[in-house]
Parts: C-alpha cells; structure tokens; sequence
C-alpha cells in the first residue's frame, strides 16, 4: 500500500514542475531582443509578411491571452510551426526523436558495463594500482571535452582502423548499434566519470556495514557477499546516479550528435539557433525538460521498487 | 562535461565535503591546481612576450605546417596562423568564461541562497520552486534555448550562464543557512540585537563559504568545458576568435591530413579542467568541510 502511495504522491508533485516547465518554454520566446518577425525574417520584411509572423507566433495578442494560447495549442499536442521546415514543428521533433532516445539508451547501457565492475573493483582493492589508474582516469576524463573526444575517436577508430562508420545513424536495430557505437561510447565514458566514482563510495559504505560483518561471521562465502550484498546496493545506487544526471547525460547527447551528425533533437537544437526556428527551439527544450521528467519519475518508482527503504522515508 | 550546474555537481560536492581529510598530500593536489591554473594564465596574460606571432596574422606560404617545423612549436592551421599563439591568445577567452561565468553566478547565486534560507517564508517558497524549475531542464539545453532567442554571441553566452546557473549556488546556500540559522552563535548573536545583514555576512556566511568555493571550482570546469561546446557548435565566440572550442571546430574539416589542428586546443582545455578540478580537491581536504 505504501508503495503504491508513494508513487501516486511522486505523480502528483510532477503536476506543478510540468506547469512551471510550460511556464518558462513560454517565456524563451519574449527574450528575444527587439521584434522576433524582423530577427527570422531579416532583409526580407516587409509589414504584411511581419505581420502574419507576428500572428503566426501569437505575438499580436496580449501577454495572458498569449500563454492560454500555447496551452491550448499544447493540450492538443501543437508547439507551433517551424518557420524552417514549414510544417508543424512536432513533426519535425517527431522524426528526429527516436535517435536521441536510443542513443542515451545505448550510452546509459554503455556507461553501466564500464562503470559497474570499475567502481566495485577500484572499492574492493581501495588504495590498489586499478584504484588510483580510476582516480586518474576519473579526474582527467572529467575534464575532457566530449566533442573533442568524440573527433579524435572518429580519427583513430573510424579513418585509421575503419572500425566503425564516421557519422550518421544507420539504419535497423544493428545498424543504429554499429552507427551509433562510438557516439555511444564518448558519452558513456564522460558519464562513467561520474558513475565510477559514485558507485566506489557507496561500494566502500556497504562494505563497512554491520551486516557485511554478520554475514561473514556465518561464514558466507564472498562471492555470496558480494553478489548479494555488494552488487545489488550497487545496482541500487546506478539507478539513483541514473536519476541525478539524467541531465548531464542529455546535455552530452545534445553536443556529440553534432560531432557525429546524428539525426536527432541535439542537432535539431543546433541547427534551428542558426535558422532562428524558434517554435522548434521551443518544443526541443520542452521535449528535453519533460524526458527529464519522466525519467526521474521513472528511477524514483524503480528506486522504490528495488530499495523499500525509500518509500518509509 | 558541459552541465555546468547540474545536480552531478551538486552530488559531486557533498561527497567531496563528506569525505575526511587526513590524506596525506592533500597540499600536494592544491599546490599542483594553483600550479597549472596559475600558469596557464601568466602564459595567457604574457602571450606576446613567449611568443612573436600575431594569433591573426595570416601565412598564405605556410599552411597546415606540422608542429616543429619551420618555426611553428605547433604548427600552423588552413591560413598559416600559428597554432601555438593561437592556444595562448586563445586561453585569455576561456579563461575569461572559467572565470567571469562562474564568478558571477557565485555571488549571485549565494546571496539569493543567504536571504531565501534566512528570511524563510513566501519568498523562500517562491525561490525554490523557480530553483526546482530550472533543475527540471538540462542545463545545456537551457543555455542553447536562451542563446538561441538572445541570438549567438560570447556576450550572450554568458547572459544565458547567469540566468540559469546560479540555482546551484543558491541551493547550496540554502541548505546549509537552514541548518545554521538554529545554531546557538546565530542564535545569540540575534538576541543581542544584531541586524540581519550582520549576522548573515558575519555568522553565517563565513560557515557556508567553503562549500561554495569548493562547488565553484567543479562548476569552473562545467564552464570550461560549457564555453568551449559553445565554440565549438558556434553559438559563443566566432571562428576567426582563437577560442578553444571555435578552433577545435575549425580543425575537424582538416582532420584527415591536419591532426594538430583540433587535438591541440583540446587538450589545452583538458589541463585547465584538470587544474580547476584539483583545486577544487585540494580546497575541500584543506577546509577540511564536514568535520
């Protein structure tokens, strides 16, 4: 009961973030400096083209009326139409979508094989050569700039070796995993970063607790210990890491699609700055926020459903 | 990478702060940050004194030179222009983002924090629930969203820096005013009739600066490297601008023949990080926070 409480009450504190989340897409719009119709249209404006942008964008009406409008037009599923593409722009997110969904998906799935046996390991042998090559590792790779990484893996794996293919998405499930490896592995590996070291310091805190002592003074194998203590905290904790960064992971998603040209909402994002669409700036942010969202929502009922701890809190 | 004020940061913080000191070297990790920071900025700041090129000037007769050869440490990029001028000259811009974002948000960020966790009440309310927004969108997104509307500029990339990351610092702040409000010394300095900004500036403040400075130097390198994605995806400064980020995206078109124009650049952005981040490691061992 308690848990189906829990999650019911998760539900409802997401009611008012997605309100304030419309809140401020909305408002992206008015930070534009000057007339918005003049910025998209530039030497081309004229007053009647001005002004069917104006009402286009909703700008001809007063502020209030302005933001019910967007959320009528939301509630049906419309962000507007990109001023680009000339058709709506959830269309355009639409087709764009499934790229970036997988590659996260592909990256989390990446960075939870690298990072899982390196924290448990550098844990286990706390202060031991692998321990201190990961402290490295980990501190250098935080500061690496992923696109950068992602170029000189194009130069090493795909124009010296001709492992993987330079850019673009591919085609069919095995094609995305064999188009999308590399891109997957740049960010998996500046999210590992952060996953290492998280997952060695709650790692070392349940081998310091009561019942890991317990459990081997019954004299319990350590390979028991270890898979039914040590790991499964630690595939706790990759969830709640998971649900913390979500954010940093999109925000490495976003820049690494551009390296490697990817079809996806990152270089959607990019390229409608450059061609000043903004209703499909509008929609990518709020697809972006509200992934966010859910993902969180997401980690939080799955947290709860592996930990019973959390529900009682 | 990028999310500069994301909750990783946060979390990164607190384990940071969590974490007893006692390790031997502890001095070593922040004379090494100081180190690297202090002299990548003096090459910064006296690039016409180490070097005799012009970070514009343009070679027709020497394009794409490898590094050591007629002349060029590092060679010299598509138009001749020395690679090495143009990491120093470059340097004084991403230094200037490290530096001027995260400064800002700092102050910023941790005033808003003081008042919201010591008044409490309906302003504090109201503050938070705009932090918990802001929280709800990845911050890179956010920053391209409001360069995007702001149109792409370096000046405009710092605007969007400061309207979206000084959440972290207020959080921060937030949390442990809460907490120092109910101590006895605030309590007394209170009864003895202290005004407000007394006991925020003088008690307060004083306890939470450690945790802010420590979170400044993890939130300098999400800065760094913010800057330089900018750069690179030219939304902040613009390609003929040395800036790291800007000529990592020159150098991919010549990747094939021309390695050094892209990985060198890049690897200036990794010592930066690296110096930021031991600064920060060596700070929060030398504060000792959380004892």
């Amino acid at each position: 009961m308690a848990r189906y409480s829990f999650v019911l009450r998760r539900l409802l504190q997401v009611i008012p973030v997605l309100f304030g989340i419309t809140l401020i897409t909305f408002f992206l719009l008015h930070l534009i400096p000057g007339d918005p119709a003049l910025q998209i249209l530039g030497s081309s404006y004229t007053k009647a083209r001005g002004d069917a942008i104006r009402h286009a964008l909703g700008l001809d009406r007063p502020l209030v009326r302005q933001y019910l409008l967007f959320m009528q037009h939301l509630f049906h599923g419309s962000v507007g139409e990109s001023i680009f593409f000339h058709e709506p722009a959830r269309t355009v997110i639409e087709e764009r979508l499934p790229a970036t969904m997988f590659l996260i998906g592909y990256s989390a799935v990446v960075a939870t094989l690298i990072s899982v046996p390196a924290g448990i390991i550098s844990a286990l042998r706390q202060g031991g050569i692998f321990d201190q090559a990961a402290r490295i590792t980990t501190l250098v790779g935080f500061a690496m700039p992923g696109f950068w990484l992602g170029i000189i893996f194009i130069l090493i794996f795909s124009i010296h070796l001709n492992l993987f293919p330079v850019n673009g998405y591919g085609s069919g499930f095995v094609g995305h995993i064999d188009h999308l490896f590399l891109p997957a592995l740049t960010i998996a590996l500046a999210f590992s970063t952060i996953l290492i070291r998280t997952l060695r310091s709650s790692t070392l805190a349940v081998l310091a607790a009561d019942y890991i002592d317990t459990a081997k003074i019954k004299g319990i194998s350590r390979f028991r210990i270890l898979s039914r203590h040590v790991f499964r905290n630690a595939v706790v904790s990759v969830v709640v890491v998971f649900g913390i960064n979500l954010a940093f992971l999109i925000s490495g998603t976003v820049i690494i699609e551009n390296v490697f040209s990817i079809p996806g909402l990152g270089s959607l994002l990019v390229d409608s700055v450059s061609t000043r669409d903004y209703p499909v700036v509008q929609g990518v942010t709020l697809v972006f926020a509200v992934m966010v969202v859910g993902i969180n929502l997401l980690t939080d009922v799955v947290h709860a459903a592996l930990d019973p701890r959390v529900v009682l809190e | 990478m990028t999310a500069a004020p994301s909750a990783i940061l946060l979390d990164l913080v607190e384990r940071r702060a969590r974490r007893r000191g006692g390790r031997a070297g502890r001095h070593i990790t922040l004379i090494a940050g100081i180190a690297i920071l202090g002299i990548v900025a003096a090459a910064s700041l006296a690039a016409p004194l180490i070097t005799h090129y012009n970070p514009d000037t343009l070679d027709p007769l020497r394009p794409l030179a490898p590094p050591f050869s007629s002349g060029h440490i590092l060679g010299t990029d598509e138009f001749g222009r020395d690679i090495f001028a143009r990491i120093l000259y470059g340097g004084r811009i991403d230094l200037l983002i490290a530096f001027g974002a995260t400064g800002v948000t700092l102050v910023a960020g941790t005033a808003i924090g003081l008042v919201s966790g010591y008044f409490g009440g309906w302003v504090d309310a109201v503050l938070m629930r705009i932090v918990d927004l802001f929280f709800a969108f990845p911050f890179f997104v956010l920053v391209i969203a409001i360069v995007a509307m702001l149109g792409p500029s370096i000046f405009n990339m710092f605007v969007a820096i400061w309207l979206t990351s000084w959440i972290s610092y207020a959080r921060i702040t937030r949390g442990h005013t809460i907490i120092l409000k109910g101590r006895e010394y605030v309590l007394a300095a209170k009864a003895l009739g202290y005004r407000h900004h007394r006991v925020m500036l003088r008690h307060i403040l004083p306890n939470v600066v450690s945790f802010v400075l420590i979170f400044a130097m993890v939130d300098a390198v999400g800065n760094v490297l913010l800057g330089a994605a900018l750069g690179f995806l030219g939304l902040g400064a613009k390609p003929p601008s040395p800036e790291w980020g800007a000529m990592i995206s020159d150098g991919q078109n010549y990747i094939l023949s021309s390695w050094w124009l892209s990985t060198l650049p890049g690897l200036a952005i990794v010592v930066v990080g690296v110096g930021f981040s031991l600064l920060g490691d060596g700070l929060a061992d030398l504060l000792r926070v959380g004892d």
